[in-house]
């Protein structure tokens, strides 16, 4: 068994009053790929966002790749390059260009050369098949193609850790495929993924592990197979008769 | 009631409404053209009130005898549409059309065909009625250069000719040396204009004979104000807005009591206690020139003013901009300067350039602490004995001057702002 790349340990958060996370235990394992679902307003977001520190949490401990999280963090930026993000709303960089978007954080982050940055975006944009639009402003793409353009831009830090916050949840139905495929073919790479999805599909296609949230708190957590084939907690079979 | 029905056209009966109806209306605007530009007036044995307004009323029935909501004739369609749906906007429509001819034949007469260029004196204008340009020929050095000495203007030019020149570097870098624009923008060019301005301009040294401040003056000042004023201002705007988004309290809260106290002085008291109070709490020894204490006291007023903009464009970005630069490891400094502040600055370029003019037409304020623009230099010239009388003549000059620089800029926004133009 090989080190876990992520270890959470009873960590809380609050927003004010209300908590968002309860006593949160999750240990993740390189090349392990979990998938965490639950009902909306459960905290799935809110537990990948701690894992880079987009949300800072009040108890407990989270470590990456054995780096603490902590306000003595000193250099985050550094953690961060080693974890990356895709959002549901894309959010790519408008004023720049597809290939700018990607090669902007390797060149001024990594301080990689500029053309090496640029071969690197390019291998990239090949792998989710939207090269020939590396040119074009990401209002000219579509959503399918964006949030392939904003995986490629995540993939050039070259991360050894892929966050996923609900990636297809803004996408019409006929571009959920395109980018399930790209992050199919990202997995099948061996990538250290957590994916918040109700892409049940996609759970059952790729995932190791599944997680299962609700109210703050993880609810379940199985291999995939026995996840859905007997689901333990009577909050999970609810669920899962819901969306299946 | 006949009387009203007897004005509306029919589709039958259209072709000849259309004639009549257009003939009185051209008669309404023939008979004003000849009132203003010919003082002709064919209805003078009515009684005065209605010939005043008979052009009104021929043109009004002429309007309602062309007004049909589909007549099949693509002119007079569209006239119907957006100036004649209805009586008032008729009358409206005439009314304008009646000013516009009473207003340009004077004031033509006036600028152009009555005025005065020639001669050197007072004297020259004695004879016409219109306006009298000499006295702008006479004191145009005045207005351009201030008390300025005659021979060393040349200086000033030339100053301003390197300064226009090295704002064109920017054009010509290519290359590697591109990445270094903004640097030489925000940090080289500045002391560049500087150091021209202070070696040729204030001079004192090179053989040059040193002109104090006080003597500077007219457009020349104006542009020398303004240039630093808009330079500076920016970028402690920038770090101001910044400041105000921090999330440390310290910094917060000073750039808070910044901009909140600037903003809430009037301009002209800030300059009135740079150049009279500030003095008193320098060491003896210590000097600073008056200029440049008011040009300071400009930037330090306009930067809270450009800050609140900018905090404008920072708050319109949504949050997903900073999750996605942080999250690929960007510090806050690498997030600002390259995913934040470019989207930002582009949203508020209609602001940034509002303050900017503003700043440009707040310049004649530093007559306060006795120094002279344009405007300053005006009221000198008009009171002085041998000219009094003209300061009509002046002040449209100023006007224009202002005018024209506030307009240029007001295009260059427009122009960067399509230039930076990416999405949609």
């Amino acid at each position: 068994m090989s080190e876990s790349i992520i270890q959470m340990k009873e960590v809380n958060k609050w927003f004010g009053d209300f908590q968002v996370l309860k006593d949160i235990n999750l240990e993740v394992k390189e090349k392990q790929k979990i998938v965490v679902c639950g009902p909306s307003g459960s905290g799935k977001s809110t537990l990948i966002r701690c894992i880079n520190r987009l949300e800072e949490h009040q108890k407990g401990q989270i470590i990456v790749d054995g780096n603490e999280l902590s306000e003595k963090t000193k250099d985050i930026e550094k953690i961060r390059a080693e974890v990356g993000m895709v959002f549901q709303q894309f959010n790519l960089f408008p004023h720049l260009s597809i290939l700018d978007n990607c090669t902007l954080a390797p060149i001024w982050v990594k301080k990689t050369p500029k053309k090496q940055a640029e071969e690197f975006a390019m291998k990239q944009l090949e792998q989710v098949q939207i090269a020939d639009q590396a040119a074009k402003f990401p209002g000219q793409l579509s959503g399918g193609q964006q949030q392939r353009a904003a995986l490629a831009r995540a993939l050039c830090m070259e991360p050894k850790i892929m966050l996923f916050d609900e990636p297809t949840s803004a996408l019409d139905p006929e571009m959920i495929k395109e980018v399930l495929d790209a992050m199919v073919s990202l997995a099948k790479g061996g990538m250290t993924m957590i994916v918040v999805t109700h892409e049940m599909g996609f759970a059952k296609e790729v995932a190791d592990e599944v997680v299962f949230m609700d109210e703050g708190m993880i609810v379940e957590r199985a291999k995939t197979n026995d996840f859905f084939a007997n689901p333990k907690n009577e909050r999970t079979k609810l669920f899962l008769s819901q969306i299946l | 009631m006949i009387n009203i029905n007897i004005l509306k056209p029919t589709s039958a009966n259209f072709q000849t409404y259309l004639y009549i109806g257009s003939g009185l209306i051209l008669i309404s605007i023939f008979d004003v053209f000849l009132r203003s530009f010919f003082n002709l007036n064919f209805s003078t044995s009515l009684p005065g009130i209605l010939n005043f307004f008979l052009p009104l009323i021929i043109g009004l029935i002429g309007f309602q005898m062309i007004r049909l909501e589909y007549s099949g004739n693509r002119i007079v369609d569209k006239i119907n549409q957006s100036v004649n749906n209805n009586t008032f906007n008729a009358g409206l429509t005439l009314v304008i059309i009646f000013l516009t001819l009473l207003v340009i034949p004077p004031a033509l007469n006036w600028m152009i065909f009555e005025a005065t260029i020639s001669g050197d004196t007072k004297e020259a204008c004695a004879t016409t009625e219109g306006a009298c340009w000499t006295y702008i020929k006479v004191w145009f050095r005045r207005f351009m250069y201030g008390m300025y000495p005659n021979d060393f203007h040349w200086r000033i030019n030339t100053a301003f000719i390197a300064l226009i020149g090295f704002a064109f570097v920017g054009y010509f870098m290519r290359g590697k040396l591109k990445n270094y624009i903004t640097f030489y923008y925000a940090i080289f060019y500045p002391i560049i204009a500087f150091i021209i301005i202070n070696f040729l301009i204030s001079g004192g040294s090179f053989g040059l004979e040193w002109v104090e401040t006080n003597a500077w003056g007219g457009l020349s000042l104006t542009f020398i104000v303004s240039f630093f004023g808009l330079i500076f201002c920016f970028p402690l705007g920038m770090i101001l807005a910044l400041g105000r988004r921090s999330e440390l309290p310290v910094i917060r809260y000073i750039s808070i009591g910044y901009i909140e106290f600037w903003r809430g002085v009037p301009l002209i008291t800030v300059l009135f206690m740079s150049s009279v109070m500030f003095p008193m709490f320098l060491p003896s020894d210590a000097f600073v020139d008056k200029l440049i204490r008011v040009i300071a006291a400009i930037i330090l007023f306009e930067a809270a003013y450009v800050a609140e903009v900018i905090r404008g464009g920072l708050q319109a970005l949504p949050r997903g901009q900073y999750d996605a630069a942080k999250s690929l490891g960007m510090s806050y400094w690498k997030m600002q300067i390259f995913v934040i502040l470019p989207q930002a600055l582009k949203l508020v370029i209609p602001g940034i350039a509002n303050t900017f003019l503003a700043l440009v037409k707040d310049t004649p304020l530093i007559f306060v602490v006795g120094l002279s623009e344009v405007v300053g230099m005006l009221q000198m010239a008009k009171t002085n004995p041998k000219w009094l009388g003209y300061a009509m003549e002046g002040y449209i000059f100023a006007s224009i001057l202002f005018w024209a620089i506030c307009y240029a800029m007001s295009k260059y926004s427009q122009y960067l702002e399509l230039k930076y133009k990416t999405d949609r």
